[in-house]
């Protein structure tokens, strides 16, 4: 199963991102052979939507697991509409990897 | 992606994990298992006075689900009362979709899409969680 964490930036010791629509990157961490790789949100700067933009590229992802500090009621349903497990933080301050490491 | 099937829809979970009798001699040694739904089918019969139609209708199932739903509540808080047991409260096939769980002991807040071997936290996997309710 594909993990995502909500990232500021694209590495391992990137503050973790307490957004999830406006979330600045994805560390897609893969259960299966555990690799990871970090996705560069796109629809961070926009005005509005971006939580359900968001939440379809986690569809598109094929992630089943979000790991962030809060979801919006419209990225909730897309989420909760294809059983993707979220998970809220309000670990401020914490990195990536040390989210990352609590999952391994 | 197929919707998980829709089960037992619970208003709200109870406010207590469990009953413990007092008085008596000795530790109460085995415990009943009251599920969130038995909880809800005696709360909405003889607590809000629904009828078995009305009840089974606000719990999303059938009247003989209801039925047969009540009928075990009220034999498991029977028994609990007559042979001074306790009484814990459990999940059983409630409607989770949408709803956050607390985690007890790290404190993080999660969904539960698939909830099959159990709810415990995907963080710490500590099994001392609290539904918190929906949204
Ligand atoms: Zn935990």
């Amino acid at each position: 199963m594909k993990t995502v964490i909500t990232s500021t930036g694209n590495s391992l010791e990137s503050e973790f991102d307490l957004r999830f629509g406006r979330a600045g990157w994805f560390c897609v961490y893969d259960e299966a052979n555990g690799n990871y790789e970090f996705v560069k949100n796109m629809n961070a700067e926009d005005s509005n939507g971006a939580g359900i933009k968001v939440s379809e590229k986690m569809v598109e992802l094929g992630v089943g697991k979000v790991i962030s500090g809060d979801f919006g009621p419209k990225a909730k349903d897309v989420l909760d509409k294809f059983n993707i497990q979220m998970v809220i933080l309000q670990n401020e301050g914490a990195t990536v990897d040390s989210v990352l490491k609590k999952i391994k | 992606m197929p919707r998980r099937k829709r089960l037992r829809k619970v208003v709200a979970p109870p406010k207590f994990q469990g009953y413990k009798p007092y008085g008596i001699n000795g530790e109460s040694k085995e415990s009943v298992e009251l599920l969130y739904e038995e909880y809800e089918a005696i709360k909405l019969a003889d607590y809000d006075f629904l009828n078995h139609s009305e009840a089974a209708k606000l719990m999303g199932i059938s009247r003989p689900t209801f039925a047969r739903i009540y009928e075990s509540a009220r034999r498991k808080i029977a028994k609990a009362l007559t042979e001074a047991k306790e009484i814990v409260t459990v999940f059983g096939d409630i409607e989770l979709d949408g709803s956050w769980f607390l985690c007890k002991d790290c404190h993080a807040k999660f969904t539960c899409p698939t909830p099959t071997e159990g709810i415990g936290c995907p963080m710490c996997k500590s099994q001392d969680v609290q539904l918190i309710g929906e949204s």
